[in-house]
């Protein structure tokens, strides 16, 4: 014992490793498959819709990109190993704050998205603070957040301007600076080129004849895209992203080795109420208006969409670009049966079907991944 | 020579709960010292607040012969107090590498776009778990796919790793098999030979006779003094850790099968 040769330990019962299984056991395994499938699934039923020429394409990538946006906060947060049940609601507060600062008290709307970020920003901060504070469940604390933030989005609509849905703001984003940073178009140059050159339709009747049908790619996309490479660059190569991992892995041990677990999971927090404000505003310049009933049950399809990519419910694993891909299954799935005229309530037990075979398989990857224990 | 770190009369009070009565104890560099006792004797408590968790509710904590106050964990690491704990603070589900620098994470680039060397990390983890004796598939393993005693090898090289001279190992054994014990006593002893000072609790007097120099026994919050290599048996330490008495009783009934 005392002279022992440093001879190495190698444990020859373990078996080697195939690099196929190791391919396996990655968290955007499942997302990945999930993809494939519904692409195939809809090329086949709903190939001859429209769903793939331009406009379709561009349909199903915003309603995607809108997932995306939320389920990059939700994602880093469960890794984290929190929930926030307060997205949806976050949506429809920042939309309606926003709306009702900038119409009611004619601020000037950059100031009204710069207060609303800012405030919402600071609830999931509060959100998480009570988290630590009381050691209750996530689910809890922010599920009453659930409601107090719905309540006072109905309550504040209908105070100020004695109405659900604020419009007007059309006026109100002309000239102004920070607006099209999310109501924008980029890239319209190129689409307008595109049609030209044929390779997508353009209008061929009313006053915009001969535009391309697609005239540029909403900023919102843009925000997914940003948000996912960051949410991944930040999970998978930074020193904080190793937080994440240990905070939501086992928060003691993390401590135990000095991770500030706390701080880390209040910046998710926040992070996850920011992403929730970027999808508010994209869809309040879209649509010019504000309603106080937006963002319903966005926090579950947002959950949904991270499971689907491959984290564990229980914290610490899990992927961002899984949670992109988990996106956009939900995006295709749900554009995809209305091009194929399916009857819309399929997509509920569509979903449903998804959601249990995403969990099923990330808990048999996870019994590979510790070792079958 | 002075003790890398000296215990002075520690007294300890939970409550009306009195966990230590006064204790001393010390550890000098590359010598592993046992601290003995049955479960509830104040072994996690003592250790607790050499490592900075618990203050005491009297004595003297001394790194080097000067007095210090350890006001945190964090302040007994800075001073080379390194503790591994009997839950060990390791994560199933993250690999070996992201585990060992966890909360010292080696970054390269510049703000804001400083990132973790995962290249190096990997590199001096791999190197350092094969100094341990430890052969792993990849850096990337996780965690969760090592035995037992693997797991208390990387935590135990962890804490080597990052500048330990004091290392304080909380019933490192006790869940293991006969193998992965002795795997875990020999890297105790080969930690020993490079001149950190170990302190090892156990329940066992079989795994503390194996690597230690000295022994102090606990028991109810009492030691019993502190014996040399040499100069005690197993059943003579089995004896000061049942509190006499009692034991002896017992063991006679059983035929000296414990
Ligand atoms: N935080 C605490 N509060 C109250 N009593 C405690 C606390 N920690 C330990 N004790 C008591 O102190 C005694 C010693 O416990 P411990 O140091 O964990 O023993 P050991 O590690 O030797 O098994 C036990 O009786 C235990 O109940
Ligand atoms: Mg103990």
């Amino acid at each position: 014992m005392t002279d022992a040769s440093p001879d190495v330990r190698r444990d020859e019962r373990i078996k080697p490793v195939s690099p196929f299984r190791r391919a396996l056991i990655r968290p955007e395994l499942g997302g990945i498959c999930g993809t494939i499938l519904v692409f195939l699934l809809f090329a086949a039923i709903a190939g001859d819709s429209g769903m793939f020429a331009a406009e379709g394409v561009m349909n199903w990538t915003v309603v995607s990109a809108q997932f995306m946006v939320i389920a990059v906060g939700a994602c880093l947060l469960m890794i984290a190993g929190e929930f926030d049940l307060s997205t949806g609601s976050m949506i429809g507060f920042a939309g309606v704050m926003m709306a009702i600062l900038a119409i009611h008290f004619s601020l000037p709307l950059w100031l009204a998205i710069i207060l609303t970020f800012a405030f919402c920003v600071l609830v999931g901060a509060v959100n998480g603070w009570l988290v630590i504070r009381t050691g209750l469940p996530s689910f809890i604390v922010t599920l009453a957040f659930l409601y107090i933030l719905r309540g006072l989005t109905i309550w504040g609509a209908v105070y100020f301007t004695r109405q659900t849905i604020i419009g007007g703001l059309n006026e109100k984003t002309a000239g102004d600076w920070l607006a099209p940073l999310f109501g924008g178009k980029v890239l319209t140059g190129l689409f307008t080129w595109m049609g030209e050159a044929g390779w997508i339709a353009t209008f061929t009747r009313g006053n915009r004849a001969g535009q391309p049908v697609i005239d540029g790619v909403p900023m919102l996309i843009v925000w997914a895209i940003v948000l996912v490479i960051f949410g991944h660059w930040l999970l998978t190569r930074t020193k904080f992203g190793n937080w994440i991992f240990a905070s939501g892995g086992d928060a003691q041990a993390a401590r135990y080795v000095g991770v500030p677990v706390n701080r880390v999971k209040i910046l998710m927090f926040m992070l996850s109420a920011f992403c929730a404000c970027v999808f508010a505003t994209c869809q309040v310049m879209e649509f010019g208006s504000a309603s106080a009933d937006r963002g319903l049950l966005k926090e579950f399809e947002a959950i949904i969409c991270v499971v689907i990519g491959g984290a564990l419910l229980t914290g610490g694993y899990g992927s961002v670009i899984g949670a992109a891909l988990g996106a956009i299954i939900f995006g295709v799935v749900q554009q995809g049966l209305f091009f194929a005229n399916a009857e819309s309530s399929l997509f509920r037990v569509f979903l449903g079907v998804i959601l249990l075979t995403a969990v099923i398989m990330n808990t048999y990857i996870r019994r590979i991944i510790t070792g079958e224990r | 020579m002075t003790a890398l770190v000296e215990m002075r009369n520690i007294k300890k009070h939970f409550g009306h709960v009195i966990a230590l009565a006064g204790v001393s104890f010390d550890v000098h560099a590359g010598e592993c010292h046992c601290l003995l006792g049955d479960n509830g004797a104040g072994k996690s408590t003592f250790i607790k607040i050499m490592s900075g968790v618990y203050q005491p509710t009297e004595g003297e904590v001394l790194v080097d012969g000067s007095p210090v106050v350890f006001d945190s964990p964090r302040a007994a690491m800075a001073a080379g107090i390194a503790t591994v704990y009997q839950d060990l603070a390791m994560i199933p589900l993250m690999s070996v590498s992201r585990n060992f620098w966890m909360g010292r994470e080696p970054e390269k680039g510049v703000w804001p776009l400083r990132t973790f060397d995962l290249a190096k990390a990997d590199e001096i983890t791999v190197a350092e778990m094969r100094r341990m004796g430890i052969s792993l598939r990849g850096p990337d393993q996780a965690v969760g796919t090592l035995s037992g005693g693997e797991r208390q090898t990387v935590a135990i090289a962890r804490a080597v790793y990052f500048g330990a001279k004091v290392l304080i190992l909380d019933e490192p054994t006790s869940a293991l098999g006969v193998r992965q014990t002795a795997n875990v006593l020999s890297t105790i002893d080969r930690v020993r030979k490079q001149g950190i000072g170990v302190v090892f609790i156990t329940h066992n007097v079989r795994h503390a006779l194996a690597v230690g120099d000295r022994f102090t026994v606990l028991n109810r919050g009492q030691t019993l003094g502190t014996a040399e290599r040499g100069s005690v048996d197993a059943a003579a330490l089995q004896d000061m850790m049942a509190g006499g008495q009692e034991m002896a009783l017992l063991e006679s009934s059983l035929g000296g099968t414990i």
